[in-house]
């Protein structure tokens, strides 16, 4: 069964519509994010906008650059801003405040930033532009990648070893001379007990 | 719609300002770093649109988006890194409530 070429009853090319859809997800997961009290629904709300966010990619031509966006937004950086979330959870529960006092000074600078985004875009003619989409192929961006962008590749290589060892380092807890003069209270996560003597 | 430049930088543009929202706003640490995300992501996507829309970059503008990706793993990990070593010793990961330098 072939789709019409349009939506029906409506008219409009699926892209179209299919665009509408992923930008209403991607913008009201922000919304959610941002707004939302409880934090590990934020980090999930921040999922479906990463999500719908891969395929507005793929409505662009860009396959490659949706599924690096699967495999590290969703894939990676998700799971370890939740597993972080759960590390800082503070026994009290989602906070009563969750912003500022002076959320009103960055509601106004945030919805003074859009309008001045969104007037400079309509202002502006870009020049060289294409009236379309330009799939970009696979082969092109490898053989790019291995010619004109290989320093940026190796040192991006370099940059996430530094980036581990420096997470490593930084969340390390500091071993105490003696295991037993811990305090009592004190959250045994990312490490295991300590050994206990049965003698 | 889905064809043309505008929308997609508008789209971009108005991620970006909600990330930005986030980012002042919000007392927790964590709030503000997915804020962070919401941005890069919010830039990430404009790339994307030039590389798509203008001929001459096709697979520049994908290119320097995975970049972008690489970078924003890498921040995202010693941020992370950084919050947990802050709430081991403060006890919270409010932002407000870390006064240490003030006082």
């Amino acid at each position: 069964m072939a789709l019409p070429q349009t939506v029906p009853f409506i008219g409009w090319a699926w892209d179209d519509l299919i665009f509408l859809v992923l930008a209403g997800l991607m913008l009201g997961g922000g919304l959610m994010v941002v707004l939302g009290r409880d934090i590990i629904r934020s980090g999930l709300f921040m999922v479906l906008s990463f999500a719908a966010l891969a395929g507005i990619y793929v409505l662009l031509g860009a396959p490659l650059v949706a599924a690096a966006q699967v495999l590290i937004y969703i894939g990676a950086i998700s799971v370890l801003i939740l597993f972080a979330i759960m590390l800082t959870q503070s026994k009290a529960g989602p906070s009563n405040l969750v912003f500022h006092h002076q959320s009103w000074a960055g509601a106004l600078a945030a919805v003074g930033l859009a309008v001045i985004i969104i007037v400079v875009v309509i202002y502006t003619d870009w020049p060289g532009a294409a009236t379309g989409v330009v799939a970009s192929a696979t082969t092109l961006i490898a053989n790019l990648l291995f010619t004109d962008y290989v320093l940026a590749f190796e040192v991006v290589s370099v940059l996430l070893l530094a980036a581990v060892i420096g997470g490593v380092f930084l969340a390390k807890r500091e071993d105490s001379p003696d295991p037993g003069a811990r305090a009592v209270d004190e959250p045994t996560l990312g490490r295991l007990p300590a050994p206990r003597d049965e003698s | 719609m889905s064809q043309s430049l505008d929308a997609y930088l508008i789209l971009s543009g108005l991620l970006f300002a909600i990330g930005t929202f986030g980012f002042l706003a919000r007392r927790n640490a964590i709030a503000m770093l997915m804020s962070i995300e919401l941005m890069l992501n919010a830039v990430n996507l404009s790339i994307v649109a030039f590389g798509a829309f203008v001929p001459g970059l096709a697979g520049d503008g994908a290119l320097i988006a995975l970049f972008v990706m690489a970078v924003a793993a890498a921040e995202a990990t010693v941020g992370l890194a950084i919050v947990i070593a802050i709430y081991r010793n403060k006890r919270t990961p409010l932002v407000d409530e870390y006064a240490s330098m003030r006082e």
